[in-house]
């Protein structure tokens, strides 16, 4: 997990008329050609800053997302379950590490990133605002939010920054033993008792709203980022990943015998794509800016954490401190 | 074979795994940096991951499933020592609790790799090269937290005098101690606290930390004969809450 659904309000341009016309036209030919830029590569502005805001966005993902999930570890039935669970929202935490650090080659604190996340200024993935209430929640997280997650970073792993893409090349490695995790859960529920299918049925029906925004409003009305695609900042479309998500995954859930609760939901033989209702974007904005049910939760649970810790990290920085090498 | 010692000993191990393992993994999300969260996990990892082979060696010996003796006992059928089950409190606590806990545990297991069960003797082998990981870190951070700030190194005070009793608790000996002992199943609890006080007392002296005379301190005992804080009953409720929903069914 847990990126996507970055979100990428509408981007002013004008600031690359400051840039020097020759090293950016440089900078453009290396990426057509398919070669990565590298932090001590020149890189304009505007570039730099879409980066770490995509990054940064991403890494407060596996953060705040290790939240919803991590409340079921204590929880998970049975020894099974609750190894893979402990080893799956540590991986996540894991990639939150992993992407800090490709952020701050760019330039900006791990510090400065985690107040940006606590006082608002930052985004995270919509999805983690919505309450895991049941064990099958969690299970559709690791399952479905993973699958979408994947959708999108594999895309995002052929993109242009070479740091972020080689973190995402270690974290789609350990998705897709996630994904296996969260099917296996999933089928353990499809095929056991009435209780378990109802339980799983109820959660799909509170998530797929959802996860139908995880991908980022339609591309009808998104802002436009053509320069963004041209930079391979951004790999594809929001209707595009929310189609491929689609196509893999609802196959895979009818198979099992569940009903997604879109009744036009349906692969039209036309345009060989899906049609849905259109998810409700005002509900997104109002989410993504902070009116959900779990926002002020999520950003306390995470304030708290930073505030009971501060005294460690005070105490790192101490010139008191001896350095002690961790050798056996 | 005195098979009923052997399973007292190796529920009180096990217990004492699973539950610090629980209560390590609440940790996940909540470090005070990422790097411990995940530390914190990788640990929790390893614990319950041990208690799950014990209590697979248990069913060898003919007791139940290891889910079922997990997540279907109440906290009076449990025989961890009340050190494992406190709250996790500030890092300050969790750290001094790992460090104190971990010290004995890899000591435990240095022993229990000349068991006389064979079975106990291979696993504890394996067990001790993951324990090692686990005293590393405990070291590290006390001696570094321990000769920091003032805050760090009066917060570790106060957490170290607050565990100090418990931890005691850990060498509580069983009922059957004498019969562990003779069977050589494992070479006994005082044995065993007379080795941790020792690289205790080692590893505090490298720091500004003070350890009040062993003598003052009264030890917490009745967790290795099911008496426990008010703190286990919730956490074994809140762990088994799904699987109770229906226990014979396949999660």
């Amino acid at each position: 997990m847990y990126g996507g659904g970055n979100t990428f309000e509408g981007i002013k341009t004008d600031s690359l008329a400051q840039e020097d016309p020759q090293k950016l036209a440089e900078f453009e030919a290396r990426i057509a050609r398919g070669e990565k830029i590298e932090p001590t590569d020149w890189m304009p502005e505007l570039y730099r800053k879409q980066l770490v805001r995509m990054i940064e966005q991403h890494a407060h993902s596996e953060i705040i997302g290790a939240l919803p999930e991590g409340t079921w570890i204590t929880r998970a039935p049975g020894f099974k379950r609750k190894l893979s669970l402990m080893a799956k929202v540590q991986d996540e935490v894991g990639h939150a590490q992993l992407l800090y650090s490709a952020a701050e080659t760019l330039g900006k604190s791990r510090e400065q990133m985690i107040d940006d996340l606590i006082t608002g200024k930052s985004k995270y993935s919509n999805i983690f605002n919505y309450p895991a209430f049941t064990w099958a929640d969690s299970c559709f997280i690791s399952w479905l939010v993973d699958a979408g997650a994947i959708v999108n970073q594999l895309a995002n792993a052929k993109g242009s920054y070479g740091p972020y893409c080689r973190a995402l090349d270690r974290i789609c490695a350990e998705e897709s033993f996630h994904l296996k995790y969260g099917h296996h859960c999933v089928i353990y529920l499809a095929s056991g008792t009435e209780k378990q299918r109802q339980m799983f049925q109820e959660a799909l029906n509170r998530w797929w709203p959802p996860m139908m925004h995880f991908f980022g409003p339609s591309d009808k009305i998104s802002a436009h980022t053509e320069v963004l695609m041209r930079w391979k900042v951004k790999m594809s479309t929001n209707d595009d990943q929310r189609n491929q998500f689609l196509d893999m995954y609802v196959p895979k859930i009818w198979e099992l015998g569940f009903t997604i609760p879109d009744p036009n939901l349906k692969k039209n033989p036309e345009t060989g794509r899906w049609d849905y209702t259109e998810p409700d974007w005002e509900e997104f904005k109002r989410v993504i800016n902070g009116d959900g049910p779990c926002n002020k939760e999520r950003l306390e649970v995470r304030r708290v954490a930073e505030e009971r810790g501060q005294w460690v990290r005070e105490a790192l920085k101490s010139p008191s401190l001896r350095y002690v090498t961790p050798l056996a | 074979m005195n098979e009923l010692a052997l399973k007292e000993l190796l529920y009180k191990i096990a217990d004492d795994q699973l539950i610090l393992g629980h209560r390590n993994s609440e940790w996940t999300g909540f470090g005070p940096l990422l790097e411990e969260d995940i530390a914190f996990s990788s640990m929790a990892q390893d614990k319950v991951g041990q208690s799950y082979a014990i209590y697979q060696m248990l069913n060898q010996l003919g007791e139940q499933e290891p889910d079922t003796v997990a997540f279907m006992r109440n906290a009076n059928q449990f025989h961890n020592c009340q050190l494992v089950e406190l709250p996790n409190g500030e890092y300050d606590f969790s750290l001094i609790r790992h460090f104190l806990y971990d010290t004995a545990e890899i000591t435990r297991f240095d022993f229990l790799a000349n068991s006389s069960y064979e079975p106990l003797a291979q696993l504890a082998r394996k067990i001790k090269g993951e324990l090692k990981y686990h005293t590393l870190h405990a070291n590290t951070w006390i001696k570094k937290l321990g000769n920091a700030t003032e805050e760090s190194i009066g917060r570790l005070q106060g957490s170290l005098n607050k565990a100090l009793p418990y931890a005691l608790g850990i060498f509580e000996p069983s009922p059957l101690e004498q019969e562990i002992i003779a069977s050589g199943f494992f070479a006994g609890e005082e044995v065993l606290k007379k080795q941790w006080m020792e690289k205790v007392e080692l590893l505090l002296s490298q720091t500004q930390l003070n350890l009040p005379d062993w003598k003052t301190i009264q030890p917490v005992l009745g967790g290795r004969v099911g008496q426990h804080t008010e703190h286990l009953q919730p956490l074994l409720d809140e762990m088994s809450e799904v699987f109770r929903i229906d226990p014979s069914a396949e999660w």
